[in-house]
Parts: C-alpha cells; sequence; structure tokens
C-alpha cells in the first residue's frame, strides 16, 4: 500500500458489543414509536386462535394429549406467537429497511459490519418474540392452567425458536425477488409449519409420514419444549427439541449472514 | 500524521458485464475539499461505497486514513462521515433521535452524547426543529439533518455523495453554505457532484470521472488554465453558421465545442484577434469546468 499514508492501525473484531448497543439502541427507540401497534399485532392474533380453539373447539373435546384442551391449546400456541412475531417482522422489516428505506446502507456507513447487523437485527426481533411468546400462557392462566417452576423457562424456549424465525425471515427477504413473493413463502411454508406443530391437534393422531414431517418442523419442537416445560419435562427428549431448536438458528444464522452479505455489500 | 486522507490505486469494480469504475487513481490530501466531477453512471457513487467497505473493489488498492480498504473499514468507518445520494433518514422519528441514534451507531462516548448531538443540530441549523418528526421538515431540512447525522461523531473525513442532487436553487446555496463552513473547520471532504457550480464554488480540487477513471484532476483555476484557459467566445446562429464557424476556428488552431445552440471557440484569450474578428459577432464569457469536461471527455454533464 502507499506508504506516505499512515495512520492507526486498530484492528476490529468480527463482533464487538458497542456494534451490538449500536443496532439494539436504534431498534429500541424505534420500538418506543411502535410499540403498540407491533404488540397489538403479535398478541392478539395467537390470543384470538387461542380463545377460538380452547374455548370454541374446547366445547367439544375436553382432553387432549393428555390435559385439558385449553391448557393443549394455550401451551401449543406459544409456538404461534412466536412465529407472528418473529418470521414476518423478519421478512417484512429487512426487505422494506434494505430495499425500500435503505436504512441498512445507513447503518452500514457507521463502523457496523453485515454479520453484526443481521446478528443484532436477529437478535433484537428473538428478543421480542420470547416475550410476546409468554402471552398465551398468561392468558391460559385465566383458564385454569396451574403455574409451574418450569415455565420460566418458556420466555427462552421462545426466544431460541424465534431467533431461527427471525434469521429465517430474514433470509427469505434476501433470496426473493419482490415483497409480493413472502405471499408464496406463508402460504407454502410457514402455514403448514403453523398446522403441523401440534398446537391445535396432537400429532401421534395424524398419520405416520405426517408424523415424520413434523420432525422436521421446528415449531413442533417448540410446542414440546413448552408443554414439557409447563406440565412434566422429559430430560432427554426435551434435549433432543432444544438441539433441534439451536440447530435451526444456527443454519438460518448461517443463511441470513451469507445471503444479506450478498444483497449489501457489492 | 500523513498529508493523505485517501487514496485510490488502480481501482476496477465491475457488476456483471458493466465496468463501473475502471483503473481508477485518486489521492486526496487533507484539509481539502475535493470535487468529483462527472455525469451519472461515471462511477462516481460506486467509488463512494469502496471507500466505505460497501462494495468491494476487484482490483486495486484502496486507504482511507492510514487503514487498508476492506480489511479495515469498520475502523476506517468510524472516523468518517458518510452523506448519501439517497434519503435514508428514520422518517417517523424526530430530529433529534435521528442524531442520537447514529451518535451511539458511530460509537460516541456516552457522556459526550448529548454535546455531540447538540453540535451536529447547531451546525445544521436545526436546533430549533429538534424535536419536529423528520416528516414534518422541508427537503432541505431534511438535506441538511442527513448531513448533520454523518458529522454527529467529529469525523476527520466525509464522504458527500451529490449533496444538493433534486434541490432547488434556494435549498441548494444552503447546503452548500454548511459544506462551506465544515471546509472551513479544515475537514477533509470528498465530495462527488454533476453539477459544475457546486465544484467550482466549493472545491478546492476537481477530479473530472469519465467511464469509471480520473481523467485530470487539480484546483479549478489550474485545470481551466491548462485545458481551455480563462476565457470563451460563443457564436449563435443557424447551423450553417455554426458549422461555419466550428471549421474556420479549428482550421486556425483553436479549440471548439457545442454548447447547445452555439460554439464555443476555447481559450479565445489567446487567440489571435483577426482570426477571430473573421468569425462574425461573439459573445465573450470566462470559460468553467464544464469546458474543460467537455473536451475532456467528450460527454456532457446533464
Amino acid at each position: 500500500m502507499s506508504t506516505d499514508v499512515t495512520g492507526p492501525a486498530t484492528r476490529t473484531h468480527r463482533y464487538e458489543w458497542p456494534a451490538f448497543e449500536g443496532v439494539w439502541n436504534r431498534e429500541f427507540t424505534l420500538f418506543k414509536r411502535y410499540w403498540a401497534s407491533t404488540t397489538f399485532s403479535s398478541i392478539v392474533q395467537p390470543t384470538i386462535y387461542l380463545l377460538a380453539f380452547g374455548l370454541g373447539v374446547g366445547t367439544m373435546v375436553d382432553v387432549a394429549g393428555g390435559t385439558a384442551y385449553v391448557e393443549f391449546v394455550g401451551t401449543g400456541t406459544v409456538a404461534t406467537a412466536v412465529l407472528f412475531s418473529s418470521a414476518f417482522p423478519g421478512m417484512f422489516n429487512t426487505y422494506v429497511r434494505r430495499v425500500f428505506q435503505r436504512t441498512y446502507d445507513a447503518v452500514l456507513a457507521a463502523p457496523v459490519s453485515v454479520d453484526e447487523l443481521v446478528t443484532a437485527e436477529g437478535s433484537w426481533i428473538a428478543l421480542k418474540a420470547g416475550v410476546y411468546g409468554t402471552v398465551p400462557i398468561i392468558v391460559t392462566f385465566f383458564f385454569g392452567l396451574a403455574p409451574s417452576w418450569g415455565m420460566l423457562t418458556i420466555p427462552f424456549i421462545a426466544f431460541l425458536t424465534g431467533l431461527g424465525f427471525a434469521y429465517f425471515g430474514m433470509w427469505v427477504s434476501a433470496v426473493v425477488k419482490t415483497i409480493d413473493s413472502f405471499t408464496y413463502v406463508t402460504s407454502a411454508v410457514l402455514t403448514p409449519l403453523f398446522l403441523l406443530a401440534g398446537t391445535f391437534f396432537p400429532i401421534a393422531n395424524l398419520p405416520q409420514w405426517a408424523q415424520v414431517l413434523a420432525q422436521f418442523n421446528p415449531l413442533y419442537h417448540c410446542v414440546k419444549l413448552v408443554r414439557d416445560a409447563s406440565f412434566h419435562w422429559f430430560p432427554v427428549e426435551d434435549l433432543y427439541h432444544l438441539s433441534v431448536l439451536v440447530v435451526f438458528a444456527l443454519i438460518t444464522w448461517g443463511l441470513a449472514l451469507g445471503s444479506l452479505r450478498g444483497k449489501l455489500i457489492d | 500524521m500523513s498529508t493523505t486522507a485517501l487514496e485510490l490505486r488502480d481501482v476496477v469494480k465491475s457488476f456483471g458485464p458493466l465496468t463501473a469504475v475502471d483503473g481508477l487513481s485518486l489521492a486526496i490530501p487533507r484539509g481539502i475539499v475535493l470535487g468529483l466531477l462527472g455525469p451519472n453512471g461515471a462511477g462516481k457513487s460506486t467509488t463512494m461505497r469502496m471507500l466505505t467497505g460497501q462494495a468491494i473493489a476487484d482490483s486495486g488498492e484502496i486507504n482511507v486514513l492510514g487503514l487498508d480498504i476492506p480489511a479495515e473499514s469498520k475502523t476506517a468507518r468510524g472516523r468518517m462521515g458518510v452523506v448519501p445520494q439517497q434519503d435514508n433518514l428514520d422518517t417517523e422519528l424526530t430530529v433529534v433521535q435521528n442524531l442520537a441514534m447514529f451518535a451511539v451507531l458511530y460509537r460516541v462516548g456516552r457522556r459526550r452524547r448529548r454535546d455531540a448531538v447538540d453540535r451536529a443540530l447547531a451546525l445544521a441549523q436545526l436546533t430549533d426543529r429538534a424535536d419536529a418528526k423528520v416528516t414534518e421538515l422541508s427537503g432541505g431540512m431534511k438535506r441538511r439533518l442527513l448531513i448533520a447525522r454523518g458529522l454527529v461523531h467529529d469525523p476527520e473525513l466525509i464522504l458527500l455523495d451529490e449533496p444538493t442532487v433534486g434541490l432547488d436553487p434556494q435549498v441548494r446555496q444552503d447546503v452548500w453554505t454548511l459544506i462551506d463552513a465544515l471546509r472551513s473547520e479544515g475537514k477533509t471532504i470528498l465530495m462527488s457532484t454533476h453539477y459544475i457550480e457546486e465544484a467550482e464554488r466549493l472545491a478546492d480540487d476537481v477530479a473530472v470521472m469519465s467511464h469509471g477513471k480520473v481523467v485530470a484532476q487539480g484546483a479549478p483555476l489550474a485545470l481551466l488554465s491548462e485545458h481551455v484557459g480563462t476565457e470563451a467566445t460563443e457564436f449563435y446562429g443557424p447551423p450553417d453558421r455554426l458549422a461555419d464557424v466550428e471549421s474556420r476556428a479549428q482550421a486556425a488552431g483553436l479549440v471548439t465545442r457545442r454548447t447547445g445552440p452555439s460554439v464555443s471557440v476555447l481559450g479565445s484569450e489567446s487567440a489571435p484577434t483577426a482570426v477571430l474578428a473573421g468569425l462574425g459577432d461573439g459573445v465573450g464569457r470566462a470559460a468553467n469546468l464544464e469546458d474543460v469536461f467537455v473536451l475532456l471527455t467528450g460527454e456532457r454533464l446533464e
């Protein structure tokens, strides 16, 4: 390099706390502006599902999976709340900020790398999913669900599941050609995952092939973990469910990083 | 401390079959405003993005404030302020929130943030609009806020990408005043523009860019003196007359260029009086950077 150009050779690390602080601070500032609408949409929809299925179908079905149906649905709806509060912001917010608002260009003009931006954005979405995911449990308390110590892990389970789906949404936002393409993802991917998660009916009642497919559905593992946390732990099985969620988050994180690096750096 | 703020050597950047930057070499001393003058598509914005590491050069070397780009681009970005061509403010937030967010992103220390924001507000003359939402600002205020956002951490180097594009003349003057104030503070500024007047008024040095490379660089007066002299004489008339003036002037060894409905004879201050008189009635004017640009590139700026 040029010999007449000198300056500090301060090396930066791949992930630095101040970059995360900057991105999270930005998100928090935006959240203070939008919290009411964001919270409303993230909470109301799963709560409606809970009420409709729990109280509606619950009049016809007393017990499912060995528990009262309303409790069965209440614990399962955690996964629904997580899905709505992670995959959708991951897709829409990321796409809008990258393509329409170009705010990611502004952030990346500061000392923030794409990896830090993507990781911080996904973890912020997951943090919200961790909070919103607990709401169905709180609502179900009013329908007779008994609190238990294991339930204290539910925010963490929701966070971990939200992390995977946030990065999944961010990855999708980078690979679609237009924002309209999200319709295909919602209909062909997220809706089947949502229905095949064991939220509203036990997976064990489905055909064998559907039970096998459910093993590849992170929402199913989220539902299983939440129910076990609420009613009774099964250490070996739950470690397996936890591992699936960790692997899912790692895979989608990698996909999001790779695809968004390509979109944000020319 | 080195006298060079940034340097590019033989930098090439292609997008598929399009070569946006084609062997660009450029060095900018500290403490000056360098105007990167060229038409749309000349490679100015791509060059700006490469300086911040938001575009990666296919080949060549880039050094900013003594740091290799892109390897040390994150550190370099902490010491430079970037003002993009397109408005990417957070529109639903207030002026002060926009600045405060970026003070954190630019790692301004917690105790200094308030002062940094206040200073940026004052610089952009937006102190009395600090609590206004961005959507409530005029176009000129938004552009000033965009500049203030890039200055909130008091950077050593400022990259301004087409800072007044799309603004009306009065607002453009306001932005020029702001840039001039930064120049007075001794900041190093790289400003891309396709406005001749902007480059002439604000730039200490001008780099003329065409098809992804710099074809000339120097102080505006030096560029004029070297390439087109200090005066030009414009001749008007129907196409036949313009063609006649053009051919006779060129036959006499003079340099000409078409300027819309006229022909300009460049360097007319040193042209033989008899030759000029023989071309008929013409109107004298000062030579400008557009003359230089057109002469060197054969292109028009707008």
